[in-house]
């Protein structure tokens, strides 16, 4: 086989396994949640299920809606499929990896939000105007954040490319970063703003009030909400492994060794689970906030970040 | 960079982590835990200066930050509380995004101030003097931005371990008759407050500072 092929093919079958897995995550963060609170919960599989009720659904669009409307959603899907191909999840060096930097992978996320906002606009109802307005507040406050984030890992490996950073640090001999923790810290406050989730925003909710992102995917339905509600479960998927490949790269396959990437995709999928078992425990021991609190969340997220390059210029070398 | 050297940088970082926790918690309980969780860090980091440097008396001291501002503290402050019974959100003087900005600006400073010092020093410690200075600085900050007696006693006592870690830091502790002399003065210190916060509420019917001033008008 030649190396290119290679390549291609490693590429493939990792991202096809990130983006069938994705539902599955979410539904365990959901199972976590519901095990947390006393409730028998719906079954890890009822992601999957939703999503194939609403494949099977016909799509109802409103009559002013444009083709904007219609085709925002694979948009948005296509960012974050693209997100998950950059992110070195099972083994480092895939092709696609250098097509886009960290700062890249920021834009290309940012992108999927904007369509997604957009396309809420579009339908000119008071709840997804509201809806994207919030969640351009959030984004515009987490955007920086998450850039801050990746500085840390940057300034350490001396790239910006994501598969030399996650090399440098997952292969390099072990060696404590104390900024490295600050980025966790602040990189989870941003991770659980991004995907919607407990202090921001609540992914159950259904009050007109607080929502933010349900708000704007209000007037969705059929096949559309079905590429919407898998986007999401991928985005949530694609920060955790972020944050894997970031704070904890140990296990994750060299490039080329065929070998390995089973053991690293059974690791792969055993540090997705125990991180949404985290993500359902620190949802269940906070209570959302006020919206108007949420700059503030993000704002200590921002400032964390920052501290965590003071840190390394500090202590660093 | 030996691994003694690795832990007590991250303990160093961890304790600054937990200082700007402090700066920006309006629950007085999550402060109390806070400072609990500080003094467990700052115990933890003598520790590993005391096994690399092979100094005997850190240990003691280590033990001595235990007992007191682990345990025998927060428990007065949370009996404190309960006594008084503050449950509510403390306000403070700033809104916290400023406070977190001006103390980003503070960290600034301090390691500033530290970097030249840190590379003339040889010892193991050098670089967590920065930190050490920071979170001082950081409790200064909380002590002049809180309205309230409490979280101002407990910027007082954070600073007080922020000063320990520079110590530690400088000059790998100080004798074991100041450290002891200084347990002995925070701890009697903490009882002579709490005294404080009955007389204060009982003359003004309650914790705010504000009311002091009103003393010297007359």
């Amino acid at each position: 086989m030649s190396p290119l092929l290679q390549d291609s093919l490693q590429q493939a079958l990792e991202t096809v396994f990130m983006i069938l897995l994705a539902p599955l995550v979410l539904g365990w963060v959901n199972q976590c949640r519901a095990w947390l609170q006393n409730r028998r919960g719906p079954g890890l599989l009822q992601p999957y299920r939703v999503l194939r009720k609403l494949f099977n659904k016909e799509p109802v669009l409103a009559h002013r809606a444009s083709l904007l409307f219609r085709r925002a959603p694979y948009i948005q899907l296509g960012c974050i499929v693209l997100a998950a191909s950059i992110v070195p999840s099972i083994a480092t060096g895939a092709p696609l990896s250098p097509a886009a930097d960290v700062i890249a992978l920021v834009g290309l996320l940012a992108l999927a939000r904007v369509f997604l906002a957009l396309a809420a606009m579009d339908v000119g109802t008071a709840f997804g105007s509201m809806g994207a307005r919030r969640e351009m507040l959030i984004a515009g406050l987490a955007e920086p954040a998450l850039l801050m984030v990746f500085f840390t890992p940057a300034l350490i490996s001396g790239s910006t490319a994501f598969g030399v950073i996650v090399d440098r640090l997952a292969l390099a001999e072990f060696q404590i970063y104390p900024g490295l923790a600050f980025a966790a810290v602040a990189f989870l406050m941003v991770l659980l703003a991004e995907n919607a989730r407990i202090p921001i925003d609540n992914p159950s909710t259904h009050l007109e009030l607080t929502m933010i992102h349900e708000a704007m995917i209000l007037e969705y339905s059929g096949r559309h909400l079905a590429v919407i509600e898998w986007a999401h479960a991928l985005k949530l998927t694609v920060y955790l492994c972020i944050g894997i490949a970031l704070f904890v790269p140990w296990g994750i396959a060299p490039a080329g060794h065929w070998s390995v990437m089973p053991l690293a995709t059974l690791i792969l999928v055993g540090k997705l689970f125990a991180g949404g078992a985290a993500i359902a425990v620190l949802e269940t021991l906070s209570a959302k906030l006020r919206i108007f609190r949420a700059p503030e969340f993000l704002g200590t997220a921002f400032l964390l970040a920052v501290l965590a390059m003071l840190i390394h210029f500090l202590l660093g070398t | 960079m030996p691994v003694t050297q690795q832990l007590i940088n991250l303990c160093a970082s961890l304790l600054l982590l937990i200082a700007f926790a402090m700066l920006t918690q309006r629950r007085l309980l999550s402060l109390i835990n806070l400072f609990a969780m500080q003094g467990a860090v700052l115990a933890a980091n003598t520790a590993v200066v005391a096994f690399s440097t092979g100094q005997e008396h850190l240990y003691w001291s280590a033990g001595l930050t235990i007992a007191l501002k682990v345990i025998a503290m927060p428990l007065i402050l949370h009996r404190l509380i309960d006594r008084l019974e503050l449950r509510t959100d403390q306000e403070t003087l700033i809104n916290i995004p400023s406070t977190l900005l001006l103390g980003i600006g503070l960290v600034v400073f301090a390691f500033n101030l530290a970097l030249p010092i840190s590379q003339l020093a040889g010892t193991i410690t050098r670089s967590s003097l920065g930190i050490a200075m920071a979170s001082v600085l950081l409790s200064f900050l909380m002590l002049i931005t809180r309205r309230k007696a409490v979280p101002q006693v407990i910027g007082f006592l954070s600073m007080e371990n922020g000063l320990f870690l520079a110590a530690t830091s400088a000059t790998y502790g100080m004798p074991m008759v100041v450290e002891l002399g200084i347990a002995l003065d925070v701890l009697v210190g903490t009882f002579i407050f709490g005294i404080f916060f009955f007389q204060i509420r009982e003359t003004f019917d309650s914790l705010d500072i504000h009311h002091l001033e009103k003393l010297k008008e007359r």
